[in-house]
């Protein structure tokens, strides 16, 4: 995808229907691509789903009085539509909802922390290779070649398989594997930038390496950075549930999605609407972050 | 052509050289005592030092990773804690099974991304584009862990069709009855390799459709089936790389499919070794699937050219 | 005429036998890293209030010699003097020539931040020098004015908003922010519709006249740079092949390349036909250079000793004509006919 945009729509109001006293303040890059964006169905849809079930995971106290961690022998398994137990009960008897809800907490932290740790690390590395460029960028890009070299989901595994089982070690596993391409992407969206006149402009008029980046390279990088870092939040959501599911992730009696998945295993014969439930989740949250990394994408295409 | 072969090979062995590193890195990773687990508690100071000097631990990691790099290339990848079986048997006796599930599930993904990005990409825009997409984002976004659930308990629990887990015991078991096995971790792992078919496939055949020259076969009076021919011969290469590279993500990745399953392949071994904290066999099979990861790249980069021109060979 | 009858002024800005060289690494690991000439001896002198053209066929050096002059690349070997004074190496010396030495590149849209609205861009350079926000934003508004953009209409639209010549207008009222003394033009007009750059180089022009500028003018139309120049150089793989004064190598062009150049520039006039071959090939590679004059391999005139010996010049000479023909004593069978 291109950068710059050359040619957009004309969104500014119309020259001649403004008095001349006034100077017209053009409609910016930021939010002509939101006013695209809320032009597009499929990405509302996602991010009200999205914005929805963070804030309901996060206000999970004051929708719901039970503990996530205490049950009753007497009420497992009780099916969705249970009288006070909308969504059921686990295989320990507790409300499947409030479960649902806290797990969204855990589920949604160890997504976002990994790849906002690998935004700060891989894009100032990335960042840095791709404007410094030459054997610094090589030494850079190299090691993050290496790390390439393990599929993901095997060098998560790895890492949090060699560190043991907790939320803690998850997060660091998955970072690991996420600032990699982190890297690649502000690495050949800044070389890209780098190469532009307006960059050999600002130098010609005497700006540091350092205001150059602020004002002129990170503006045109964070575009696609954020298309990516979006669509990264949905493989990381994906694994972090899924390091969960097998061991490797949140322990219990914590709520997790993934660890859910897991211990409602045993309920597949019994209850499978409630065994498959913490799945509906990751999903719709993956799918919501990877349609809306889509329009985004489409929204900043200025054609 | 064999100079460009060469420099490919000689790029892997740093590659390689670089893995085995980070495999090797993941044991120091590891908190703990190595020896803990094969030491009683109450050895005495000159067991520790005897056992440390029998397995070579009171060496510098330097040397550490020099012997152990030499063990692993005459094939000597240690001893699994949990079963005492060299590590490389296990692996052995786990392979074929996820390179079977592996090459099945690539093929269903060839043939369902081909297809449909075949169909998406002649209709860009259509109602049949919008849906070949929705399923090609969905299969890139389900948490694979969970379809294969979902698979199991329509098939296996509602419909009673299928197996929902493991190999099958028989082992005189024809074709026909290994197969029934294999199709639900199949159809799971393919999910997501045919999203990401569907949607370059999509991409390239709109992006070759709508170029001069198509325009210009078609001003030559070429039918439609013979253009159809040239966008096949346009993207079977790029679906073909695409496959070649998630046939790597497959195996390596099979860790969360086949612990739904209990398919006894080696991410059924890695889950083993994951909880009983069985180092060596840990080390071993991450280092037999990276390699295989980067063996496929390798494959994929030396014979694309070959059935893609556009590929320099430099 | 030479240099020494004529009273010296000391040139806005003077070159002095700048070299550059690139060194490109080979594709296979092993190969031998080789080197590209990008500007091999160029001097010249920039009086004040002149405009020197700089022509010659893509790739020889013309954008290579318009960094070495800004400093934004770092020249092997020559210097470049400002006033006549070398330019301090330093942070600080390097920010105050920037100030005195502006460019304005080909790309109108490519040279704008296209996040940055037009005032913003303008304003970007001064506020690195210091100058207060507000200070700025009124120079810029006038400098719009300027170059004839009404300040309340454009200053606050973004680059993709604006036709090209309008965002080439953007960058020369940006390029003059600083209140420089001289400006580069890289290509500058190239892009632009022809009745654009018509308003443009009139633009141009009078900005000179008002604002005591010199300029550099690199381009590969020569009807422009006709319009445009009082001196010109000719470069050809990095080389200054001829240079003089516009209306002289005009009527009367002397080197071979020079001569080609200008006879296939299309003519408006009908009984002005075109008495030279026009070029043949391609310009070798700046990577193998040939051995003696480097356009021996495409001169019609070429004589053994052109592939064997490079033509000797005058380093700091007004007028040189890097040929063998034009060196009387050179061995070569035309040598002073020409002239």
């Amino acid at each position: 995808m291109s950068i710059v945009n050359s040619e957009g729509p004309q969104t500014a109001t119309p020259i001649s229907s403004l008095p001349v006293t006034v100077m017209p303040r053009s409609v910016g890059y930021w939010q002509s691509v939101w006013q695209r964006l809320c032009k597009d169905k499929v990405s509302m849809i996602c991010l009200i789903s999205l914005i929805l079930i963070i804030c309901a995971s996060f206000a999970a106290p004051l929708l719901t009085s039970y503990d996530p961690a205490i049950g009753s022998v007497i009420k497992r398994l009780k099916p969705v539509g249970t009288e006070g137990h909308i969504l059921g009960t686990d295989e320990l008897g507790r409300d499947m909802l409030t479960r649902l809800l806290y797990g969204g907490r855990t589920s949604l932290i160890m997504g976002f922390v990994p790849v906002f740790l690998a935004l700060l690390i891989g894009g100032s590395l990335g960042t840095f290779a791709g404007f410094v460029g030459g054997r610094v960028n090589a030494i850079i890009m190299r090691t993050a070649d290496v790390l390439f070299a393990f599929p993901s989901v095997l060098l998560a595994v790895a890492i949090a398989g060699a560190l043991g089982a907790g939320v803690g070690n998850a997060l660091v596993a998955l970072t690991i594997v996420l600032v990699p391409p982190m890297i690649r992407i502000t690495e050949s969206a800044t070389t890209q930038v780098r190469a532009l006149d307006f960059v050999e402009a600002a130098r010609a008029s005497g700006a540091g390496n350092l205001t150059i980046i602020r004002v002129h390279v990170l503006g045109n990088i964070l575009g696609p950075v954020l298309v990516y870092a979006t669509s990264l939040l949905s493989v990381a959501i994906i694994m972090a549930a899924g390091l969960s599911f097998i061991g490797l992730g949140a322990k219990p009696p914590t709520a997790e999605w993934g660890l859910m998945l897991n211990t409602l295993r045993a309920a597949i014969y019994s209850q499978p609407l409630i065994a498959a439930l913490p799945g509906v989740f990751i999903f719709i949250v993956s799918l919501s972050f990877n349609m809306l990394s889509d329009g985004l994408r489409s929204a900043m295409e200025v054609s | 052509m064999l100079g460009y072969i060469l420099k490919r090979l000689l790029h892997a062995v740093p590659v390689a050289l670089a893995v085995s590193v980070i495999c090797f890195s993941l044991v120091q990773l590891a908190p703990g005592d190595p020896l803990a687990v094969v030491l009683p508690a109450d050895a005495s100071q000159e067991t520790v030092d005897a056992v440390k000097a029998q397995y070579g631990l009171d060496r510098p990691l330097v040397v550490q990773y020099f012997i152990w790099l030499g063990n692993v290339v005459t094939g000597d990848f240690g001893k699994s804690i949990a079963t005492g079986r060299p590590v490389l048997s296990e692996i052995s006796n786990a392979i074929g099974y996820s390179l079977s599930l592996a090459f099945l599930a690539s093929l269903m993904a060839l043939i369902v991304g081909l297809s449909l990005g075949m169909l998406a990409g002649y209709t860009i825009g259509s109602p049949v584009d919008k849906v070949a997409s929705a399923f090609a984002i969905s299969g890139v976004s389900i948490p694979h862990y969970w379809l294969g659930i979902v698979l199991v308990v329509i098939f296996s629990v509602q419909l009673n069709a299928l197996p929902a887990m493991g190999a099958g015991t028989n082992p005189d078991a024809g074709i026909l009855e290994r197969l029934r096995f294999m199709i639900l971790p199949a159809v799971t792992l393919a999910a997501m390799p045919a999203g990401i078919v569907t949607r370059s496939v999509r991409a390239l055949v709109a992006e070759t459709l709508a170029r001069d020259f198509v325009t210009a076969l078609r001003a030559k009076g070429l039918t439609e089936v013979q253009i159809f021919g040239h966008v096949v011969k346009n993207s079977a290469p790029t679906a073909l790389a695409v496959i070649g590279v998630q046939m790597g993500y497959l195996m390596a990745g099979s860790i969360l499919v086949e612990t739904v399953f209990s398919w006894p392949g080696t991410g059924l071994l890695l889950n083993s070794a994951i909880l009983t904290r069985d180092i060596p066999l840990l080390q071993g099979t991450i280092l037999v699937l990276a390699l295989f990861f980067v063996a496929m790249n390798l494959i994929v980069d030396i014979l694309q050219p070959l059935f893609d021109p556009r590929i320099k060979r430099i | 005429m030479k240099p020494a009858e004529k009273v010296r002024i000391e040139p806005a800005l003077e070159a002095i036998s700048l070299e550059k060289t690139f060194t490109v690494r080979g594709g296979l690991p092993g190969s031998a890293a080789k080197k590209v000439h990008a500007v091999s001896d160029v001097s010249f002198q920039l009086q004040p209030g002149t405009t020197l053209g700089i022509v010659g066929e893509s790739g020889c050096g013309k954008s290579t010699l318009a960094r070495l002059l800004l400093q934004l690349i770092e020249p092997d070997a020559g210097d470049v003097l400002l006033d006549g004074s070398q330019i301090l190496q330093t942070r600080a010396g390097l920010k105050a020539y920037r100030r005195q030495v502006q460019m304005v590149f080909q790309d109108s849209s490519a040279s704008l931040n296209p996040r940055l609205t037009i005032e913003q861009s303008i304003i970007f350079g001064p506020l690195i020098h210091g100058v207060d926000k507000e200070s700025a934003r009124t120079d810029a508004h006038e400098l719009l004015t300027q170059v004839g953009l009404e300040p309340t209409l454009y200053a606050g639209r973004y680059p993709h908003e604006l036709s090209g010549g309008q965002r080439q207008r953007v960058n020369i009222a940006r390029a003059l922010a600083l209140r420089p003394k001289i400006v580069i033009f890289d290509e500058a007009v190239s892009a632009l519709d022809k009745s654009v750059e018509a308003q443009v180089l009139n633009l141009l022009n009078e900005l000179k006249a008002k604002l005591d500028l010199s300029f550099i003018f690199i381009s590969h139309d020569l009807n422009v740079v006709r319009y445009i120049a009082d001196n010109l150089i000719v470069m050809y793989l990095g080389e200054v092949v001829e240079s003089g004064s516009v209306d002289r190598i005009y009527e009367n062009p002397r080197h071979p390349y020079t001569k080609a150049l200008l006879a296939s520039m299309p003519s408006t006039d009908p009984e002005e036909r075109t008495h030279e071959a026009p070029i043949v090939g391609d310009p070798p590679s700046p990577i193998d250079l040939p051995q003696g004059c480097r356009f021996a391999p495409r001169c019609p005139s070429a004589e053994a000793v052109c592939t064997a010996n490079a033509p000797a010049h005058d380093p700091v000479g007004a007028e040189v004509v890097r040929c063998h023909m034009a060196d009387p004593v050179s061995g070569h069978s035309l040598a002073g006919q020409s002239s």
